[in-house]
């Protein structure tokens, strides 16, 4: 690994001008920036841990809407979201007990893995990332495999979630990373369903639409039946092939819808 | 860089760069070398460390990130008088180690369990250790040594 100078502010105004340098990034729990930089995938000037902001720790819960803090890390989540239950049990589920301890939300939606779970809780949430200049609603976040809409040096500092009527993640595990070979979340809202898919896509999380369209019409794994994912654009790997992809996408999210609650 | 933390009770501290790993500040600054570095990608969990009471990867956490903190490792283990403390006696008496290299992190991921659920079942052990990785043992034997440490009976342990 190259070296780096490390700084730990305390303000996200402070983060924000140590970020100005084009050398600089955000560190957050490291759990896949550190790995990155040993591989010299990634090797920063400066990192800005973001882990002394105490602003951007914490969960909270009013007027049906659920606010978790930009460096919130899984295992707070996985303990004390529970107004919205589905995405406490996603951050559960994520990793294993250390990587929970020490990963962030804020840093799991920055990078974007195509495997990765909380992109999916937020786009089928629709939920509002809030970052320190600006708010982007989810549908425009996400950009492709580690790509998302934030700019140079910009940082989420919390991420809004509507809480849905009914939801839930069904996570199909790549046993030897434990990432998702293919993980879906659906939500029921007043206003209709929402399914997101990750780990699938060449082109990471993305919605269903047509599931969609069938189970705000019929909230049952039966809507389904005659419904398929086509499987040109999904991921093949040693894992599994575009197809079976195809055919998981399908299969997890009737047993999202059966599980949902 | 100057680092400072509370090391199983010890204040200590050193000269450190910013890409210096917890694990080899441990390990080359402080000579406790029972803290492994098994995979260094973050997969085998042989690195396990407290830090403020919660196990992490010391492979994936800089030295700098635990300035202030309380760390505790494997050599902390044992009971004042230097004998083993009851659950590193539990993974000898069930034999929960072959080779020993795993040993180290597995110990610190169960003393992490059994601190917030101290009668934990077969399948929450199984599940707290997915981030630990041992190549001898098939698991099992690890497995009886924390049920056993916990106070539970461990011939209904499943030999899946
Ligand atoms: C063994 C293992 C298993 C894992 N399993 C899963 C899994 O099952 N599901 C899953 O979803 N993930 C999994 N992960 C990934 C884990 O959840 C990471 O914690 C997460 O993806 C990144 O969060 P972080 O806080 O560690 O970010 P970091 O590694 O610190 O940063 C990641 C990236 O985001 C940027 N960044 C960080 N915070 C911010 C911010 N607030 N604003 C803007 N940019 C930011 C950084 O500059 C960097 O580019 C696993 C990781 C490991 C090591
Ligand atoms: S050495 Fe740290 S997880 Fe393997
Ligand atoms: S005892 Fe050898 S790796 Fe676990």
């Amino acid at each position: 690994m190259y070296n780096f100078d490390f700084v730990k502010p305390s303000t996200v105004e402070e983060a924000v001008a140590a970020l100005q340098d084009d050398e600089a990034q955000p560190l957050s729990g490291g759990q896949t920036l550190i790995p990155s930089m040993k591989q010299r995938l990634n090797a920063p000037g400066t990192l800005v841990s973001l882990l002394g902001i105490e602003a951007l720790k914490g969960i909270s819960s009013a007027d049906g809407v659920l606010t978790i803090g930009g460096v919130t890390n899984h295992a707070t989540v996985a303990a004390e979201a529970g107004a919205y239950p589905a995405l406490a049990a996603l951050a559960a589920q994520i990793g294993d007990p250390a990587v929970r301890n020490r990963g962030t939300i804020g840093g799991s939606l920055a990078n974007n893995d195509p495997a990765a779970c909380y992109p999916a809780a937020a786009l089928a949430s629709g939920a509002t990332i809030v970052t320190n200049s600006r708010e982007i609603a989810v549908d425009d976040f996400f950009q492709g495999m580690f790509t998302t809409d934030l700019e140079e040096g910009e940082i989420i500092t919390s991420v809004k979630f509507p809480i849905p009527e009914v939801a839930s993640y069904q996570k199909f595990e790549q046993p030897a990373s434990r990432f998702a070979l293919t993980g879906v979340f659906v939500t029921k809202y007043a206003d209709g369903v929402r399914v997101a898919i990750t780990g699938a896509s060449e082109e990471g999380v993305f919605r269903w639409a047509e599931a969609e369209e069938a189970l705000t019409a019929n909230f049952s794994a039966d809507a389904l039946a005659a419904l398929a994912v086509p499987s040109n654009a999904m991921i093949t790997d040693l894992h599994g092939t575009a197809e079976y992809r195809a055919h998981l996408c399908k299969v997890m999210t009737g047993r999202a819808v059966a599980a949902a609650h | 860089m100057k680092v400072q933390m509370t090391v199983n009770c010890r204040q200590v501290s050193g000269e450190v760069e910013g890409r210096t790993l917890l694990v080899t500040f441990l390990r080359d600054g402080q000579g406790l070398t029972g803290t492994h570095t098994g995979c260094d990608t973050s997969q085998c969990g042989a690195c396990t460390v407290h830090v403020n009471g919660q196990q992490v990867k010391s492979c994936t956490m800089f030295a700098v990130e635990a300035e202030g903190a309380e760390v505790a490792t494997i050599e902390g283990m044992a009971n004042a008088d230097g004998s083993l403390s009851v659950l590193q006696q539990a993974f000898q008496d069930y034999h929960g180690l072959q080779c020993g290299f795993c040993t180290p992190g597995m110990v610190m991921a169960a003393a992490s369990l059994l601190a917030k659920n101290p009668r934990p079942s077969e399948a929450e052990v199984r599940r707290h250790l997915e981030g630990n990785i041992c190549r001898c043992t098939g698991y099992h034997n690890i497995v009886k040594a924390i049920m056993a440490a916990s106070g539970q009976h461990v011939t209904a342990v499943a030999a899946e």
